[in-house]
């Protein structure tokens, strides 16, 4: 009988969607074990959340808005976090793992001496006890673990936890105070440097992604010959580590080990040579695209399709021909 | 100012593709791969290096500055460790252990003993072991010591009084910029060796790096074998006692072998008949 606490993750004051993943284990922890889930709201908008948050069949929503918390610093997330679950008597804080769940899990571990299962793929719940199963080794090998401790901290993957629709019903919402360790004063927040938004679909979210590589060249590249097959899609846009590298797109459109780990339903790789690290944030996605001019590159044993061809020639005519399907219907 | 740079040593990341699971999946099996030091601890030893010299010169640290590495893992780590003396660190330590005697929380906690003995003003890391993939000793570790951290580090700009630290962090949608009082817990990402990502005030802004961590000369390889390097058995730190258990370890499934399409009709008609995405 799992009491699970999840964390919602705010984002300038708005709700993520990577939140509902965190929902959709804690709803498959509670169902395996008989238990029940509670959500805390911690940050600037944390009670406009609220209400949205309430409509995912949980006990309660907890809500801890106060401008010591307004933007996110770990040390000042952690103690409140933490004292919450511990007050609350749970048995399981939840945090997806973006950024945000990378950094606020273990630090809340931390101060329960809690065991963390991070990054999980999946939750197992045989005969009411909770085990994980997770990849390591760049996705090369996947572990089933446990956490001993009497109270455990998960992280989960955004693209393996599919997002949880709300049920309906508002649970009861309860306001809870800050806490505050020296720490939290010996950090300032400066700035949020917010990168330029698109208008696509969010890379972790969409389900289409397509994706440039260090063949596209420059900057320039990106827009004139991989943008058009993206919006022919109207596919969320991708990278490898080398494109972001010379800086042809942001960073956080990284695909991979160590940038975003994407699920689409269709995955089309564009002049990247389908290193280890590369493969570990796609391999499994549905469909597979690949278009390199390497017959021999590494991509093309995880693409379901393979096309050997020179990118410049062939993606602007794909574009073109996935626009007539398109309107075809 | 002194860096304590914890680094860890992994089979070949290049190669994770080549690891086997021992019959049963008892265990994951890396014979044969090269040991090589995690990618992000040897971005956080050219990140502490960088903040420790003057660029333009970087053959000696500035004058009361030092780089101490260290690891938990087998006799054999020590190469490792000399690989970072090599690239430019001061001295090591090692502490013996197996790996599968670690799990995160011990190795912060482990950690946070070395950083009580040694008194750094600042801990540079990576933020993720590339074979364990878990991304969590930083945090912890800055939990326990009760110091500030950011995570996730792609610049750091040292304080002229060498007192604060603002750190860029990347996270998803753009970077957060934190401002740090020493003594603090830094763990690095990929960008932190950027031609332009350290600034101590002391390499001339001008300076651009190269990319990525830098490769050791043979006269620095030769000097590092007279650098001291000490060795002790973990169990002296006086930490025990694990808080995870892998039970079982299992290959990905694999994908079914996909097939070469000979041009674009080809490959836009079956993504519609065939694979029905479009
Ligand atoms: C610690 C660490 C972490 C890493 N994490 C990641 C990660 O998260 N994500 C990631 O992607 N990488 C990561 N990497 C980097 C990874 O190892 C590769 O270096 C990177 O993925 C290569 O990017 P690429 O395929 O775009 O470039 P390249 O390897 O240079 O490949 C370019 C490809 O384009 C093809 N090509 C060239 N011209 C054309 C043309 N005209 N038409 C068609 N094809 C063409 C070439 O045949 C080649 O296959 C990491 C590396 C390290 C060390
Ligand atoms: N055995 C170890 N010895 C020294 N440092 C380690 C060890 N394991 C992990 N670390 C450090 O902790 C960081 C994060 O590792 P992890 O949380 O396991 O992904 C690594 O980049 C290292 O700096």
């Amino acid at each position: 009988m799992a009491k699970i606490l999840v964390v919602a993750e705010l984002g300038s004051g708005a709700l993520k969607k990577t939140t509902h993943s965190a929902i959709t284990f804690a709803r498959t922890a509670a169902q395996g074990t008989g238990g029940s889930f509670d959500i805390l709201a911690i940050g600037r908008g944390a009670e406009v959340a609220a209400s949205v948050l309430g409509t995912f069949g949980a006990g309660s929503v907890l809500i801890a808005e106060d401008p010591y918390v307004a933007d996110y610093v770990g040390e000042r997330y952690s103690p409140t976090v933490a004292s919450v679950a511990k007050s609350g008597g749970y048995d399981v804080v939840v945090i997806t793992a973006s950024a945000f769940g990378k950094d606020l899990g273990p630090r809340v571990a931390a101060r329960l001496e809690a065991g963390v299962a991070s990054d999980i793929a999946r939750v197992e719940t045989d005969g009411g006890k909770l085990s994980y199963k997770r990849p390591m080794y760049a996705g090369n090998a996947t572990a089933t673990m446990t956490v001993n401790t009497s109270i455990q901290v998960v992280t989960v993957r955004q693209a393996e936890f599919e997002a949880a629709a709300p049920s309906g019903g508002s649970s009861a919402q309860s306001k809870v105070g800050v806490e505050r360790q020296p720490s939290g004063d010996k950090v300032e927040f400066v700035a949020f440097e917010e990168s330029v938004k698109s208008a696509r679909p969010e890379l972790t979210e969409a389900s289409t992604v397509v994706s440039g590589g260090r063949a596209l060249k420059s900057a320039d590249g990106f827009k004139t010959v991989l943008e058009p097959l993206v919006d022919a899609f109207g596919a969320a846009m991708g990278a490898s580590r080398a494109a972001c590298d010379a800086g042809y797109v942001p960073n956080d459109l990284q695909v991979g080990q160590t940038g975003k780990v994407v699920a689409p339903k269709l995955y089309v790789a564009v002049g990247i040579s389908g290193a280890i690290q590369h493969l570990a944030g796609m391999k499994n996605s549905k469909v597979i695209v690949a278009i390199n001019k390497d017959p021999e590159a590494p991509i093309f044993q995880a693409a379901d399709y393979g096309l050997v061809a020179d990118l410049f020639k062939a993606v602007p005519e794909f574009a073109d021909a996935v626009k007539k399907a398109k309107a075809e219907g | 100012m002194k860096i304590l740079v914890p680094l860890k040593r992994t089979a070949d990341p290049d190669n994770a593709n080549k690891i086997k699971i021992a019959p049963g999946g008892a265990k994951v099996v890396t014979d044969g791969l090269e040991p090589k030091p995690n990618p992000f601890d040897e971005y956080a030893v050219e990140a502490a290096l960088r903040l420790t010299e003057n660029g333009t010169n970087p053959k000696a640290r500035l004058a009361g500055d030092s780089v101490v590495v260290a690891t938990f893992g087998p006799k054999e780590a020590s190469q490792t460790l000399r690989q970072a003396l090599a690239m430019g660190a001061d001295s090591g330590l090692l502490f013996e252990s197996t790996d599968d005697n670690l799990d995160g929380d011990l190795v912060a906690r482990a950690l946070a003993k070395v950083v009580e003995k040694e008194k750094p003003d600042l801990v540079v890391m990576g933020k993720q072991a590339v074979d364990g993939d878990s991304n969590q000793v930083g945090q912890i570790l800055a939990e326990r010591l009760g110091w500030p951290s950011a995570t996730f580090a792609m610049s750091i700009e040292l304080s002229q009084d060498k007192k604060s630290v603002i750190v860029g962090r990347e996270v998803d949608g753009g970077v957060i910029k934190l401002k740090l009082t020493l003594p603090a817990v830094i763990t690095v990402d990929l960008r932190i060796v950027s031609p332009k990502s350290i600034t101590n005030h002391v390499t001339p802004a001008t300076h651009n790096y190269q990319e990525g961590a830098r490769y050791a000369p043979l006269p620095m390889i030769m000097a590092a074998k007279k650098k001291p390097l000490a060795e002790a058995p973990f169990a002296s730190l006086g930490a025990d006692g694990l808080k995870t258990s892998y039970v079982k370890f299992e290959a990905p499934p694999a994908r079914k072998a996909g097939i070469k399409v000979k041009d674009v009709p080809e490959l836009v008609q079956r993504l519609r008949a065939e694979a029905k995405v479009l």
